[in-house]
Parts: C-alpha cells; structure tokens; sequence
C-alpha cells in the first residue's frame, strides 16, 4: 500500500530498456561484485577487476553497489541504445564518444533512443567501467551477473548481443555530480600484499627480492597477471592442492609469479607467497602488459 | 590432531593438517567444517581441500587470536552430528577410442592392454577430498600406482566436457569443457554440474566414486536418458 502510494506520487514512469552490440571490444563482459558463497563446489567468485571504479560508476547515477556493470578491457565495443537511459563511465580512459562527440568520464550522461556510444583504446588503465541506470540485467546465475564460461549463458560480448537493462526512470534530475578521476589509483605502483601462508618458505634472501625488486607484468588476464620468470626466485618447495583465492600471489618452482585475479581456480598447487589486499587488487586491474610493478608488506 | 591456524590476507582463515592425502585427515576436516558451520559466525563460504579448510569471513579480521581461540575451542568440543553420511556414486564410462582421445598413447607408454587399464581404473572405491580446478571438479584419491602417468607437458586446450583423464597420481573427471593436462581414457555420459539446478554439484567432499565400464550403445542410450531427465545416477550410502 504504501510502495503503491509512493509509486503514484512520483509518477514514475518506466520503460523496458536494453543495448545492443554494434561491434564488441577486445574483452567484454558483465559484472557484478562476484559470485560469493560457491566456492566450496568450485565455482571461481568472478565480478569486477578493479571493483574502485566500477562502484565508482554505479554510485555517479546513484545505483546499487550490487548492479552489474559492463567491464571492458584494453579496447572497447560499440553499442546501440534501443531506448532511452542514464548511464556513467569510470576507470580507464576509453576516449568514449556519443555519437562521435566526444563525452566526458566521471559523470551522469543522458542517452536518447538509437544513440551510439563507442569507446576507442584505453589511454591509460586497462579496464574501463559502463553503469546504466538500475543495471544491467542478464541472467542471474548462482546468486549472481557476473559473466563466467559454464555458470553464464552470455559471456564474452558478441557482434549483435541485445543486452536487457534495468527500467529507466523517464525524468531523471542531472545535477552536477562529477567527480575527478584519482590519478593515484592509475599511477601507483605499489601493491600492498600481506604474507602468504607460504611466504616463510622463501629464503631470507628471496624474501628480500620480493620486496624490493620491480616486476614486469608479462600477461593479463581476467584469471591472472603473470610476471616475467625471476630464477633467483625459483625455489623446490611443494605444496598440496589447497585454498585459493582473487589477489593470492603464487610463485611457480622456476620463479614465476602469478597473481591470481577474479576468475580464478578455487584451488591451487604453488606456494602462495602473498595476498593483495582489496584495494591492490583493484589498482593492479588497471595496469597493461609491459608495466611494472613492486610488493610491499602490510600487516593485519 | 592439532591443526594450526593461519591469517589467508584480511578476511580468511586458513587452518592446515599434516601435509597427507588421507582418509583421516579428510574425515576429521569435515568434522571440523560441520561444527564450525554449526557454531561459528560471520562467514561466507568455507571450502576445504585435502589437508586445509580455508573460512572466507565477511568482514577483516579485527582480533586473530580472539577468532583462532573460538576456533580451537570449537575443534575440542564434541558434537552430536546430524548429517555426516556419505554416498558411493556409480559412474558409467566409456572407454572407447572415440572418447578416450589418449586412450592409445596412454596405453602405449604404460605397456597396457585396454582390458587391463579398464580392469584397474573401475576397481577402487575413490574418495572424493574436496571440489576444485573447474565447478564440480572433484579432487580424487585412491588411483592404483600402476596407473600414474606424468602429466601432459603441453596441455590440451580443449578437453571435452565428461571426459575421464588420469594425470600424475590422480584421476577426475572434467565437468566441463576446459584446457587440461590429464591424459583422456575415456568419456562419462553423466553431467557433474548443471548450474540451473538449485544444488548445481550431487557430489560432496568425502563421498565415494565407483565407474563402471559402458559400451559406445550405452553412452548414447544414458545421454538420451540423461536429456529426457530420465536417468538417476545410483547411489548408496556407504559403509565404511
């Protein structure tokens, strides 16, 4: 009674939106915060890589922090609203474009029936985050949007996708809600990590190496960042299959190191040195094959 | 059997047993899960493998040695459980060379025959020690030594989905399609997770795996059954 009250003096009016892809990005896919509560039975937690950003976006048009987001990664796709909506980008610089005029980040945006937004390269960071209003609205599976091989029907964005999205309020107020892109989140490179329950393994030595060299950033994937191989860090210790998780550093027996990111295995057979904390995890998601980056020890 | 206890970053707590594959051990983890799901708070999964329980807490931890004490008193003190049975899983598969699509190098390089192979992989009772690799992936115990193999040392990108490999000192199934470097012998026609159903997995951490060998008839009789949702996988409880 009272929801219908509130309902008819807003006079809120409703449409059933959706996006279709014109032309996908490098690696396109939807997300939320993750899949948490499966992990017992193997299903990785998934959801946004640099989860800073993507609830940055959501919050710029006032949505839950539990609406899913489109995550794009290095290149972004082309997409058609079939209807109005509201939308905001954040993390990495896609030099997105309405219409082919260009519009800004960080902000509330109002798109018409039929508007093409496209995104180009990301100038700096590697994942650039799309919030439509009252989210993107897929399949839920296991409790959650997050797109994963085997859990999801839609994974990666295909050429001629149509994407439901949340209902769109008609008359959305547009204050100035703008918010400035936090440099450091893209700039820094130091990843706070506290000890892995294999850390101690390391020599004193190795411990050492770890913490004081830069280590460049090899391959990136929605799984894991790999770093090129260091053999002073090759070691012969082995462990049993055991708990993983997003953010847990591996160290290969010939000196490899993995840092494991959303879609993640839930188990693991290579020591696990370190564990980013949240926050690393979001800021290593930004940085591009080729960079470097360096550990530096927190503690609880 | 005094497991020690571990910060796993800010929000986990890894609790560890001797470094075996036992059946011990994994017996008394699972009493320990039961009995921390019962009595312990503020958690969001808890997962385990074969000498570790990992606890994913909602929120960082404030006090570790508050939390490790509640935990241990929780380990010491009996408790009357309500549902620790177990089930033995009968699995058909086909060893065919169809399915088995290193059925020939497998049997080449171990100088078997592909009756002896069937014979020693569908004997043992396997115990299933936790989940992983891949969603339903259930970690195995209790392959006879005769049938290790070293793994693949390039993978194969796309190991179909119910195929039955054997790699190093294990032996799974793949629940779905996924790169791996288990050598296939062979193909189960049984799906080990659908995602739709509200228990996505029917297989759980200490229960048992026995396979049975198919004919290629069989395969394709039980897939019709399988999409028909007219074929129940037999099971009992087991008794050890």
């Amino acid at each position: 009674m009272k929801l219908k009250n509130r309902i008819t003096w807003l006079k809120w009016n409703f449409i059933m939106h959706s996006i279709q892809v014109i032309k996908p990005g490098y690696c396109d896919s939807i997300q939320d915060l993750g899949r948490f509560g499966y992990a017992s039975i193997g299903v990785p937690v998934s959801g946004v890589m640099d989860a800073l950003s993507a609830k940055m976006a959501n919050a710029l048009i006032r949505n839950s922090q539990q609406n899913a987001v489109l995550e794009m990664a290095l290149i972004g796709p082309v997409l058609m609203f079939q209807k109005e909506a509201v939308i905001a980008i954040s993390g990495a610089d896609m030099s997105p474009k309405l219409n082919d005029i260009p519009v800004k980040m960080q902000t509330k945006l109002a798109v018409k029936t039929g508007d093409i937004l496209s995104f180009g390269k990301a100038i700096y960071g590697c994942r650039s985050y799309l919030a439509v209003k009252n989210g993107f609205r897929t399949d839920k599976k296991l409790n959650s949007y997050a797109a994963f091989n085997g859990i999801t029907d839609l994974v990666i964005l295909k050429k001629g996708v149509i994407i439901p999205i949340g209902k769109q309020l008609k008359i959305f107020r547009f204050g100035h809600s703008s918010i400035k892109v936090d440099r450091q989140h893209f700039n820094n490179e130091v990843l706070d990590a506290y000890k892995g329950p294999e850390f101690e393994l390391l020599t004193p030595k190795q411990q050492d190496i770890l913490l004081t060299d830069g280590f460049q950033i090899v391959k990136n994937t929605r799984m894991a960042y790999q770093f090129a191989d260091v053999p002073s860090l090759a070691h012969k210790c082995e462990i049993l299959t055991s708990a993983v998780m997003p953010g847990t550093v591996q160290l290969t027996q010939s000196g490899k190191l993995m840092a494991l990111m959303k879609d993640c295995q839930t188990t693991g057979g290579y020591p696990r040195i370190l564990q980013l904390s949240d926050e690393a995890i979001a800021v290593l998601a930004q940085k591009n094959t080729c960079q470097k980056i360096k550990f530096k020890i927190i503690h609880l | 059997m005094n497991p020690s206890f571990k910060a796993f970053g800010s929000k986990a707590i890894l609790i560890e047993w001797p470094p075996q594959i036992s059946e011990t051990i994994l017996l008394d983890i699972l009493l320990f899960k039961q009995k921390i799901e019962s009595r312990f708070k503020g958690f969001y999964d808890l997962t385990t493998a074969y000498n570790s329980l990992t606890i994913f807490l909602q929120n960082p931890i404030t006090d570790f040695d508050k939390q490790v004490a509640i935990l241990k008193n929780i380990y010491q003190t009996p408790i009357r459980l309500s549902n620790l049975d177990h089930y033995v899983w009968q699995i058909p598969v086909c060893y065919d060379l169809e399915f088995g699509l290193d059925l020939e190098f497998y049997l080449k390089s171990k100088n078997l025959s592909l009756d002896q192979l069937i014979d020693l992989h569908t004997k043992p009772l396997y115990t299933i020690h936790f989940l992983g690799f891949l969603p339903g992936f259930p970690y195995l115990g209790g392959l006879p030594e005769t049938l290790n193999i070293p793994r693949k040392f390039n993978p194969s990108l796309n190991v179909p989905k119910g195929s039955v490999g054997i790699g190093g000192k294990q032996t799974g199934v793949y629940t779905m399609e996924s790169p791996g470097g288990w050598y296939v012998i062979g193909k189960t026609p049984i799906p080990f997770f659908d995602v739709n159903l509200k228990d996505p997995c029917f297989l759980k951490a200490g229960d048992k795996i026995k396979f049975f060998e198919i004919s290629k008839d069989d395969f394709y009789k039980i897939s019709n059954e399988i999409e028909k949702q007219n074929y129940l996988v037999k099971m009992e409880l087991y008794h050890a």
